[in-house]
């Protein structure tokens, strides 16, 4: 209600005329904008995003121990959802379940289900090999392979059958290029990919993940042996990858899931305490659970 | 400590940080209060002095909104406050300024008081509609850093409600003046102070209720400013069904 007065009479102490002009206008109470300023009615909200992973009632458990407890949510396709919490909270479980990683653990099972394109990626009939093509993954540590620059980014398409050396090339190139890493490496794509810095490393294999053009692009820490440099610039990749790849990112530095992500998922415990959009999440939570954990009141 | 201002991050030294800022900020507030009453103990009383003291110690509260400023600056480089933490900075950075702010018109009001004193013949019939226009706008300020001091939305709220009333007695003071200066042209002069003292008071007005509205931010998280009365209330009070 201020706005309309400060003109006519803040302007200075003896003004006469002001007070003149303002002798009649009762002040008004206050200014009735007609609606509450209601961020998530101009924001995009879940429910208008196309889906990417539909979990349902999803459990899973290290032999006797439960490890996810009826996990239900929806990450949405080409946006940034990054999951955070405590060490042993199961962010990292749930994200290698999008692409079966955990199949290779002896002791695991699970039940509930993760939608993938509307099908179940459990179901027998799925081809596990093409769903991690679909679905690819980095982890905390780089690991790039013994190999030059150049097969580290070709390799995944080498295993498909492809080695024409024009379309490796073309492929190597983009992807690098995708990776934000070709103008360092362009020169010297027949050297051995160990002699790369970490953070060189760290985009390389975002480069290898992204030369097989797949749908999603699952992130376990990606830039927690990085330095704060390099750490920006995989925030900043990610930033772009977001444009042609669902992405998603557990990540123990809070920062940097307020930062890159556009949903945020908080877990405790083995269960999902709260999915909200990450403007909200890191400002006004709905659980206080989540509230305590991102202001550092955990423990 | 209230509620809502619960003090256990893991870190004991934010909690410490977050304290100290916010006892500067109810220092701070406490001074402006004294401000606003002895501004207007001078004007009805004709007390040059209490005025005269009231300009000189305005400049204790532009030192300490910089003061309170700084730390807070310190708190969100050094802790990158987030949800409730954030919030509480963002209510107190903007608290500051609107106390700021009341120091100002405190500070304008003893400054007419002078001047209306040296007069004379200022409206002195009319002081009474203004010490009892004072009080109410006092009563504001003190009920809403009480509110802050306790982070208590519904107490913010009920500040806001009387905002309106600061401005009915506003009007109603202004009508009284244009009368007595339709009496004779003389009396313009005392009467234009007095309409500038109690622009002063209707401002301040605004000033507590805008710092209620930073208190239901805090508690709330919804953001009620420029929005009527009514849609505030429903907010406070859906928010705590």
């Amino acid at each position: 209600m201020q706005q309309n007065k400060t003109n006519t009479l803040e302007v200075d102490e003896t003004g006469e005329e002001a007070v003149n002009d303002n002798i009649d206008s009762t002040p008004t109470h206050a200014i009735n904008l007609g609606n509450i300023v209601d961020s998530s009615g101009e924001r995009v909200t879940l429910a208008d995003e196309k889906i990417a992973i539909e979990v349902s009632d999803f459990n899973l458990f290290y032999g006797d121990k439960q490890a996810l407890k009826s996990i239900n949510m929806t990450i949405p396709e080409k946006k940034v959802t990054a999951f955070i919490g405590p060490s042993g909270c199961g962010k990292s479980t749930l994200l290698r379940c999008f692409n079966r990683m955990n199949d290779l653990i002896d002791s695991v099972s699970v039940n509930g289900q993760i939608k993938i394109d509307d099908r179940d990626i459990f179901d027998k009939t799925i081809n596990v090999a093409e769903l991690r093509r679909r679905v690819g993954m980095v982890f905390q540590k780089p690991n790039p392979f013994p190999k030059s620059i150049y097969e580290n980014v070709a390799y995944g398409l080498r295993i498909q059958g492809v080695n024409d050396r024009r379309t490796l090339d073309a492929v190597v190139e983009k992807s690098l290029k995708g990776a934000a890493l070709w103008d360092e490496v362009k020169d010297r794509l027949d050297d051995l990919a160990m002699g790369l810095s970490g953070g060189q490393q760290q985009r390389l294999v975002i480069a290898r993940a992204i030369a097989i053009e797949p749908e999603i692009i699952l992130l376990d820490e990606p830039a927690s042996a990085l330095d704060p440099i390099s750490t920006l610039k995989i925030e900043e990749l990610i930033y772009e990858l977001k444009e042609k790849f669902t992405i998603v990112i557990v990540t123990h530095n809070m920062q940097q899931a307020a930062r890159v992500s556009d949903y945020t998922a908080y877990m405790y415990l083995g269960e999902l305490v709260e999915f909200n959009d990450t403007s909200t999440l890191f400002t006004n939570p709905n659980e206080k659970m989540t509230e305590d954990y991102i202001t550092g009141r955990y423990g | 400590m209230p509620n809502s201002l619960q003090s256990n991050h893991i870190s004991s030294r934010f909690d410490q940080d977050l304290q100290n800022v916010l006892s500067n900020v109810l220092s701070m507030g406490g001074i402006a209060e004294e401000q606003l009453l002895n501004a207007i103990e001078a004007l009805v009383n004709s007390d040059v002095g209490l005025a005269t003291e009231v300009v000189e110690k305005e400049i204790q509260v532009n030192t300490q909104e910089v003061k309170i400023d700084q730390e807070c600056t310190q708190i969100l480089a050094r802790r990158q406050p987030a949800a409730r933490d954030l919030r509480l900075l963002m209510a107190i950075i903007k608290t500051i300024t609107d106390l700021e702010r009341i120091g100002d018109e405190a500070q304008k009001i003893a400054k007419r008081s002078i001047d209306l004193t040296e007069k004379e013949g200022g409206p002195r019939a009319y002081y009474i509609s203004i010490k009892a226009m004072g009080h109410l706008v006092s009563s504001m300020l003190h009920d809403a850093l009480d509110a802050f001091a306790r982070m208590d939305s519904k107490s913010a709220l009920q500040v806001a409600n009387k905002e309106p009333e600061s401005d009915d007695q506003y009007s109603a003071i202004m009508r009284q003046l244009i009368t007595y200066m339709m009496e004779d042209a003389r009396n313009i002069s005392g009467a234009l102070d007095a309409v500038w003292v109690i622009r002063a008071l209707e401002r301040i007005g605004d000033h507590a209720r805008n710092i209620c509205e930073y208190v239901i931010y805090f508690v709330e998280g919804k953001d009620v400013r420029h929005i009527s009365l009514d849609q505030i209330e429903k907010e406070v009070i859906n928010k705590n069904k």
